[in-house]
């Protein structure tokens, strides 16, 4: 039967396609992308070999720093919120709300699937200070306090993008570690709920254990996710006040479309790529190693 | 919430039995549930209320938004606005935009994605792990990895300015994840039935279009959802491949709608993305269970 199972014609008619073009779309450009790394330049004025002059300007340009800790800060802070807030969600659908969780799940689930131009465009107004305030400082001149510039300036810009990407994103967390929940058997619980366990306890030697694979499933999709975070910073503040607010993403963006310089632009985005690879393997080994013990 | 949890969870299935409990009983369970409560009304404030708030102000004149507080019923109820937006945004030529390249990408990834799936999981020869591997590798990738030397190849082809950058870019991003995802679904499906295909005559090939595919039925609709959400909202490829006016995608068009015209008239601004939003939202309560695995599946897979 291997003969049936190795059949060339069929292998290659449904295997080539996919692999010819995920070859010519991703695998060669990453190649190109590196190779770009070592010219300076655009597509219109040419391209010319500077050699390593685009990593020492890397470790040096203040722009890259500043851009390097808002990605890390932002990753950082968004994902913890993201996985603690989501596993807070997934424990009340599984043990307080139980069957009766589908409606809120879906209304929790809904600004997942939102466009996020839309979403930060509604930011905007909802913390809006000039020409008429919005929602929030509405309500925050209502309680007696005063009115403030938040997209004005980049701390307060900082806490808009994490509570706008924490809303957006938090619902999806939720319906994830929920569905790992689910193989959590019941009548281990059960068991241990007849051994004496009380509420803290068991969530401390049951069900936290038993969870820890999808949380760490959902630490790396998140981790991976907000070092690419682009889309949402853009659309919100564009990166700004000024730098305060612009990721590595962003920053690349711009080295190659608005100042023409693809070189540069591929080797930020060189970074961009190494931080991805170490985070997924950091985190990667590091739940191995807790599986074995 | 952590008071509720000994009492709900012991009882299953929950049934309701208030003649069988004394009227302190009753009233402790009450009081037990309030936390419970107090969740669940925050969560719905919290999720529900922007959207309402969105929604209010597109029906606004712009006097209204500025001069009355935001959370007020509109003075007079301005349906036109949606009528503004939909001419001055170009809704109607961004969504087809839209439409058009996520559409074709969609029957390709699924085409492509589960014949590749198939392959490397049913099929057996040498290198194939090697392959699922190199496809995997694909997920980690960033877009910003590959759209330089991208635009640069598409530039001197003369295909910048037109669809099919978008198109074949959308394509190979989403294969490494279907690709992954089919492959794993196959593997829950015995090889025999596609060896007896053989026995009657067909082609692997054959055997592939007439059974697995039909069979990935669920599988597809799946991984076509998680795709679907991916193409519909992203906005960096949108933005550098599909910028040109004639090209904007709802995103880029919905983005530029808010710099040149939304900055100053909140009443369209706020029915174009409720525009944009409605759509979506349509889609949403009629498939919602299937998105919410879907996107989650599709994470772990990832």
């Amino acid at each position: 039967m291997k003969s049936v199972l190795g059949d060339r014609k069929a292998i290659m008619l449904l295997l080539t396609p996919a692999l010819l073009v995920y070859t010519l779309i991703i695998l060669i450009p990453v190649l190109w992308s590196f190779g770009l790394t070592f010219f300076t330049g655009n597509v219109l004025t040419g391209f010319e070999f500077n050699g390593i002059e685009n990593f020492t300007r890397l470790l040096t340009d203040p722009y890259v720093h500043d851009a390097f800790w808002f990605t890390l800060k932002y990753a950082v802070i968004v994902t913890l919120f993201q996985v603690v807030l989501g596993y807070g969600l997934a424990m009340l659908y599984q043990f307080v709300l139980r069957r009766s969780s589908v409606i809120v799940r879906t209304l929790v689930f809904f600004p997942v699937v939102l466009p996020t131009v839309a979403i930060a465009i509604l930011y905007q107004k909802l913390f809006q200070s000039a020409p008429t305030d919005g929602l929030v400082n509405e309500l925050l001149v209502n309680v007696g306090l005063s009115s403030v510039d938040w997209l004005g300036a980049g701390d307060t810009a900082f806490i808009v993008i994490v509570i706008m990407d924490v809303w957006r994103s938090v619902g999806f967390y939720g319906v994830l570690i929920f569905s790992g929940l689910l193989d959590i058997p019941e009548d281990i619980i059960e068991s241990a709920r007849i051994d004496g366990a009380k509420t803290f306890s068991l969530f401390r030697y049951i069900v936290l254990p038993m969870s820890l694979p999808i949380l760490f499933a959902s630490f790396i999709f998140s981790i991976n996710g907000t070092i690419k975070v682009f889309d949402s910073v853009f659309a919100l503040t564009g990166g700004g006040p000024g730098n305060s607010t612009t990721p590595l993403t962003l920053y690349m963006y711009r080295t190659a479309f608005q100042f023409s310089d693809f070189g540069y632009g591929s080797t930020i985005a060189l970074l961009l790529t190494v931080m991805c690879l170490i985070v997924t393997l950091f985190i990667f080994k590091s739940s191995r190693r807790d599986n074995t013990v | 919430m952590t008071a509720t949890l000994d009492t709900t969870a012991v009882h299953t299935p929950r049934a309701f039995e208030p003649h069988r409990r004394t009227p302190g009983a009753v009233a402790l369970h009450v009081l037990r549930r309030i936390p419970t409560w107090l969740t669940i009304t925050f969560l719905i404030i919290v999720t529900a209320y922007p959207l309402f708030w969105m929604v209010i102000n597109s029906f606004k004149s712009n006097a209204d938004f500025l001069s009355n507080p935001s959370y007020a019923m509109p003075d007079e109820w301005h349906w036109e606005n949606y009528a503004i937006a939909w001419e001055t945004g170009n809704l109607a030529t961004t969504i087809t935009n839209s439409l058009i390249v996520t559409v074709p990408s969609l029957v390709f990834i699924v085409l492509l994605g589960t014949a590749a799936g198939f392959a490397l999981e049913v099929l057996v020869f040498k290198g194939r792990g090697t392959i699922l591997l190199l496809f995997l590798a694909g997920i980690m990738i960033p877009g910003q990895m590959v759209i330089l030397p991208l635009f640069n190849a598409f530039f001197q082809s003369g295909l910048n300015g037109t669809y099919w950058p978008m198109i074949l870019i959308y394509t190979a991003g989403g294969l490494p994840l279907t690709v992954f995802m089919m492959a794993t679904y196959f593997r829950a499906i015995p090889r025999e039935i596609f060896e007896a295909a053989t026995i009657d005559g067909a082609s692997m090939t054959r055997a592939f279009f007439s059974i697995g595919f039909p069979m990935m039925r669920n599988a597809i609709l799946t991984v076509a959802i998680v795709q679907f959400f991916l193409i519909w909202n992203d906005l960096l490829i949108a933005l550098i491949f599909g910028g040109k006016k004639s090209l904007n995608t709802i995103q880029v068009g919905l983005l530029n709608f808010s710099g040149e015209y939304g900055a100053i008239n909140y009443g369209p601004l706020f029915a174009a993305i409720c525009i944009t939003v409605f759509g979506i939202l349509v889609l949403y309560l009629f498939l919602n269970q299937r998105i919410m695995k879907g996107l989650a599946a599709g994470a772990v897979k990832g």
